[in-house]
């Protein structure tokens, strides 16, 4: 008796009747976003552009430790570039300042190729504090330009800063615009990348990297193209921030912090699934809203909470949520279903 | 001529301070392939527990809290990897990875929540100034020096108790095959436990040294971190002797680099490691395949 399975039997399936009705719930929600400035007041709006930003952030963060099994403290590198290059290409090169924001993007991934090659030479927790490294050292090399303020940093000019409109729609409402895409596409591409061929050898690569490498994937290249992706939606996302907050200095922009807050959103929220950063912003966002007075407890407080979920639900608030109720809103695991009629001839499943 | 040759041995007396900030990260690599996040941060609270025990026993010299402080620095180590590390150990390095990120924010806003943002230092009265004066003009101060012979005295000690010991034994079998070295009666947790808590011990007398040396503040664990990290790649992975020449090296970088402008003093050190990554990633002195 043979025992290999007859392919008619089984089915793939990704999407479920949950996953539906979350579509649609999205939809509607995207639409409501999309409405907010025409009746949300300025101070909600910038709050909404930061939890835009910091979401982005986290989802770029999760795909590169949760997906891809490169866990990077050195994101500052990319923001911080990315904001550079914002203020000197609308500065001193008088580039519009939105044009700006994707020439920040592409110089982010461009940066990613050779940056890789460097860090990649390094595994794991070496991996971690080598991409720390170049961080510091890019804070350094910034602190020495001095054409763009050297350590304490340049403000953009007020010309520039009322150039960011776009027709009719004022500053804020471009600026909110702008997050509320790059938030929505670090979930849609790293979505649609998940569910692709690409996606698959990622989860392979994360669940076994030996195994994954025996059976013909190439986890170099994978992670090589999550590594210059996350640096193009990173320094996007960096440039916006900096275009946002009017002016930047190397020890801001190049904070470890910024990268402390990804982590602390991911690994609250449950690293590995794209629902798990929405859910840790939220949680990040209250948490800051009770706690910002405090100073550094705010710190403390995220430290040992996030120190917590490690140690005693590794899969964080979602996974442990989502563990034992097959509930996915953005399916990216393939499941397998037997064909009710094939499975009801026993001799049929069989080939 | 005269300042480069200064340079170059303030840089070996600077580089004695980085292999004592790396010698506990080399050895807790070559034992458990882990990296503490947090030993920058441990070094930088050894250094504040130093000036506070002085404080409140009144010792006259900051090395003599080093008593109380090198067993309470072991008990720490020890009770943190049997506690929370081990729980978390395993083929997937992101958990230890990521628990020690958060105690390194954790300690820094603790820090800054009990002793301010300002800069201390540990007085250790007339060794800070006393110095020997070389020929040509030359002179070198006995706290660097005593540094530099603590340092390599260190790395000894942890190749000697790692080579020559009933400990070091078990560590290395440990080390090379864990369920093993489990099945012949080793008991693995209190094993990665004890090297955790001599990795603190590393860890307080590098607070001590330095804090004499130069001003700390709550916020200096991470550049001790990366100093410390650097170091080891600079070596080259699980060779402890290498350590100690990767601090040299980068010490020696870094006092060079200072040359040409203050702001390149750092700078130049990460520059030299990235060359030697890109160079030799294995490191200029790695141990040999076992």
């Amino acid at each position: 008796m043979t025992t290999e399975l007859n392919p008619r039997a089984i089915r793939v399936k990704q999407s479920s009747p949950v996953s539906c009705i979350s579509a649609v719930g999205a939809a509607l929600l995207v639409a409501f976003l999309i409405s907010a400035p025409s009746w949300i007041d300025r101070g909600h709006l910038s709050l909404l552009v930061e939890f835009f930003y910091f979401l982005a952030l986290a989802q770029m963060w999760n795909l590169l430790a949760g997906f891809a099994g490169i866990i990077s403290l050195g994101q500052q590198a990319f923001l911080g570039l990315g904001g550079y290059v914002v203020f000197f290409a609308a500065m001193r090169m008088g580039w519009n300042p939105v044009a700006a924001l994707v020439l920040a993007g592409v110089v982010g991934g461009l940066v990613a190729v050779p940056g890789a090659l460097i860090v990649f030479r390094l595994h794991g927790a070496y991996l971690a504090i080598g991409t720390w490294v170049v961080a510091e050292t890019f804070k350094l090399a910034f602190s020495e330009v001095k054409s763009l303020g050297a350590g304490s940093g340049i403000s953009l000019l007020a010309a520039v800063a009322r150039a960011v409109r776009i027709g009719p729609f004022s500053r804020d409402t471009v600026l909110y615009g702008a997050a509320l895409l790059i938030a929505l596409l670090s979930i849609v591409c790293s979505y649609v990348l998940l569910r692709s061929q690409a996606g698959l050898a990622l989860t392979a690569i994360r669940d076994n990297e030996a195994t994954a490498r025996s059976v013909g994937v190439n986890s170099l290249r994978i992670k090589l193209l999550v590594f210059v992706g996350t640096g193009f939606g990173t320094a996007l996302t960096g440039a916006l921030i900096y275009l946002s907050k009017l002016r930047i200095s190397p020890a801001a922009a190049f904070d470890i912090n910024w990268t402390s807050y990804m982590i602390f959103i991911v690994v609250i929220g449950g690293i590995g699934t794209l629902e798990g950063p929405i859910v840790g912003t939220l949680v990040f966002f209250l948490l800051r809203q009770y706690l910002a007075d405090l100073g550094s407890w705010y710190l403390i407080v995220l430290g040992v909470v996030a120190v917590v979920v490690m140690l005693k639900m590794p899969s964080g608030l979602w996974g442990t949520f989502a563990k034992n109720r097959d509930i996915s809103l953005f399916p990216t695991r393939r499941r397998l279903f037997l064909n009710a009629d094939e499975y009801a001839d026993p001799g049929k499943l069989r080939a | 001529m005269n300042g480069w040759i200064d340079s170059i041995l303030q840089g070996v007396m600077l580089g004695a301070i980085y292999a004592l900030f790396a010698a506990g990260l080399s050895l807790v690599f070559g034992v458990m392939r882990l990296v503490n996040v947090a030993h920058g941060d441990f070094i930088v609270l050894s250094a504040f527990i130093a000036l506070w025990l002085q404080r409140i026993t009144g010792f006259s010299s900051p090395f003599l809290t080093l008593i109380l402080l090198v067993p309470l620095m072991f008990l720490v180590g020890y009770v943190l990897q049997r506690v929370i590390l081990n729980p978390a150990f395993g083929a997937d390095i992101l958990r230890p990875v990521l628990i020690t990120f958060g105690l390194s924010v954790i300690i820094q806003n603790g820090l800054l929540q009990g002793f301010s943002a300002d800069s201390q230092k540990l007085h250790g009265g007339k060794l800070e100034v006393a110095s020997i004066a070389l020929p040509g003009g030359l002179a070198i101060g006995v706290l660097p020096l005593l540094t530099l012979g603590v340092s390599a005295a260190m790395i000894g000690l942890l190749q000697w108790m790692l080579y020559r010991t009933k400990l070091g034994r078990a560590l290395r079998a440990t080390s090379a095959d864990l369920s093993t070295a489990g099945l012949m009666g080793v008991n693995t947790s209190h094993l990665f436990a004890m090297a955790a808590g001599i990795a603190m011990v590393t860890v307080a007398v590098a607070g001590v040294f330095t804090g004499i040396r130069a001003s700390f503040d709550a916020v200096s664990g991470p550049d001790w971190l990366i100093f410390a990290f650097e170091a080891v790649i600079i070596g080259g992975l699980g060779s402890l002797w290498g350590t100690l020449a990767g601090g040299l090296i980068l010490g020696m970088a870094q006092t060079t680099g200072a040359r040409f402008s203050p702001g390149w003093q750092l700078l130049s050190g990460h520059l030299v490691f990235l060359a030697i990554l890109i160079l030799c990633p294995r490191g200029l002195f790695p141990r040999r395949a076992e």
